[in-house]
């Protein structure tokens, strides 16, 4: 596996979405989304915390992260550009973790932008750092499994709109089976696993300030499993 | 040493089987042009040479390696055009030669010298800072080939690089290809004719999953010879000429035609395989008191070898 083409890769990624209007539309829609939320919150609960803006992270992170992974691999097939990809002395990991990593690095940014919000509030008043940290943390850790969801989901389907559909249903399915609406329904004995595979268990684990190892190896198996998949995909088709 | 060599190349789709059995080669520095109507499984050979895809079952070897097994030396040393020429829209033409002259592994501190090279060859050097997607479609061709010869590679695979443009435009790309066959090793896929005659000494008529024919266009000329035709213009009586044109041995069949000559008539005279009658006609035809005004050889043409080839299975 060669650093530089995952860096290139990543880099033409990156820059593909600030070539596109659909970059700055999501940075504004999160930002202002998210802090209409959030001050909506402060100034009614007159509390300078952040919980309840954690809270809704994952929701608005189920509509905006599929229109981030959508095109990926779906676009490349659709215009042929695939074939220029995969003809190029590349694996398909490079290609895997160059598309990925591009994807988490836009995340990472947005995030960036919202430190806006704790900033604010350590003006105004004294928050919880330790707990906000943890939050940033675990926003993180949801948005990269988020992210290798919807890629490995852009590599099966062709067209965006269904890549998108499918990842946040499927997201929203993964997110929700560990909630305790489920659990209810569920038999007793597979309750456990519900709640070990429930990617909103451990994210409310993580959000309590408790950075506990088994949320940290859930997102990175999470995470690996996910990239693994979509490398078999490109394989696979591949080699038939 | 062959660069290329495919042998016995099968590809199954779902239910369909593209490839039955396609073994070729190719020598160092030849241009081969790989022929064939829609279909035949042109493309299909070109995306397995190139690793994007698996044969069901044969051997394929690209520069000496493996295209199964060691796919990545072999696009290393491959300069792939696909069909349709897939470019990335919104990227500026020198960000994705630069991306794939990085892909490539061309060491950073040769990319510009590449690039710019490339682009004088293929002669878009001043659209560099454009964004492709404003180009029009013969600027794309050329950037698309500049972007598999930005590495510099030994051999080149170029899957219809000429559809889509205007005359004026394919008489370039053509000349161009031409150049490039001086160093490199390259392999055309096309269904016009005329642009593998013109560009390639070797032609390779693939038909329905196999190889149907073989050779240079000399060669393939004189294998398919059954239709070598005369074209005969007599002065005199028709019908005599006739008669005496269709006894002559070696003359299969004669049509007539006309001609705008006062008391002239054209004969169109299919030959034996094999049979020159010429001398036989002129001698019979004066012996006769007929006069004769013209004899005109006509060479199977590449378009009646291609479709006697590939209509024959």
């Amino acid at each position: 596996m060669k650093f530089r083409h995952i860096n290139t890769i990543m880099q033409k990624e990156l820059q593909g979405y600030f070539n596109s209007p659909l970059a700055y539309i999501f940075m504004a829609v999160f930002l202002v989304f998210t802090s209409w939320a959030f001050f909506r919150g402060v100034f009614l609960a007159g509390q300078a915390a952040m919980r309840g803006y954690f809270a809704l992270l994952p929701w608005v992170f189920l509509l905006l992260i599929p229109a981030i992974t959508m095109r990926q691999f779906s676009e490349e097939r659709k215009m042929g550009t695939m074939e220029v990809l995969l003809t190029a002395p590349v694996t398909p990991w490079e290609a895997v973790l160059g598309k990925f990593f591009a994807s988490f690095s836009f995340l990472l940014m947005n995030l960036i932008f919202s430190l806006i919000i704790p900033a604010i509030l350590f003006i105004i008043g004294w928050p919880d750092w330790g707990t906000i940290a943890a939050g940033y943390l675990g926003a993180l850790f949801l948005g990269a499994a988020y992210l290798a969801i919807g890629l490995f989901i852009s590599s099966l389907a062709d067209s965006q709109i269904i890549s998108f559909i499918l990842s946040a249903v499927f997201i929203f399915a993964l997110f929700i089976i560990g909630d305790d609406a489920v659990l209810r329904a569920v038999p007793l004995s597979l309750v456990p696993i519900f709640k070990f595979l429930g990617l909103g268990v451990h994210f409310s684990s993580i959000l309590r300030g408790v950075l506990d190892s088994r949320d940290v190896v859930y997102y990175a198996l999470l995470v690996f499993l996910f990239l693994h998949l979509t490398v078999a995909n490109i394989h696979n088709r591949r080699w038939r | 040493m062959n660069t290329i060599r495919v042998r016995n190349l099968r590809k199954k789709y779902s239910n369909t089987e593209a490839l039955k059995g396609v073994s070729f080669e190719v020598d160092k520095g030849e241009i081969v042009g790989f022929l064939g109507p829609n279909g035949a499984g042109k493309t299909t050979t070109m995306k397995i040479l190139s690793c994007f895809m698996a044969a069901s079952s044969g051997e394929a070897t690209v520069a000496g390696h493996d295209c199964f097994t060691h796919p990545l030396l072999v696009q290393q040393k491959l300069g792939y055009l696909p069909e349709n020429n897939p470019l990335y829209p919104d990227m500026k033409v020198y960000e994705y030669l630069r991306y794939m002259a990085e892909l490539h592994n061309v060491p950073s501190r040769h990319i510009k010298d590449r690039i710019k090279k490339v682009a004088e060859d293929c002669g878009f050097a001043e659209k560099i800072d454009h964004v492709i997607h404003n180009l029009s479609k013969g600027y794309r061709q050329r950037i698309g080939l500049g972007a598999t010869l930005v590495h510099d590679p030994e051999i080149l695979i170029l899957d219809e690089p000429t559809v889509g443009l205007d005359p004026n435009q394919i008489v370039e790309i053509r000349g161009l290809i031409k150049k490039l066959g001086r160093e490199k090793t390259v392999i055309l896929c096309s269904h016009v004719l005329t642009e593998v005659e013109m560009t390639c000494n070797r032609i390779v008529i693939i038909d329905q999953g196999i190889i149907a024919a073989s050779g240079t266009a000399a060669e393939l000329r004189h294998t398919f010879d059954a239709h070598v035709k005369l074209k005969v213009v007599i002065r005199g009586e028709q019908a005599k000429a006739l008669g005496i044109l269709t006894a002559i041995p070696g003359v299969k069949n004669t049509d007539t035609y006309s001609v705008r000559e006062k008391g002239a008539y054209g004969f169109v005279i299919t030959v034996a395989r094999n049979r020159d009658p010429r001398p036989e006609i002129s001698r019979i035809v004066i012996e006769n008191g007929l006069q004769l005004l013209e004899i005109h050889r006509e060479l199977a043409s590449l378009e009646s070898i291609f479709n006697q080839v590939t209509t024959a299975s």
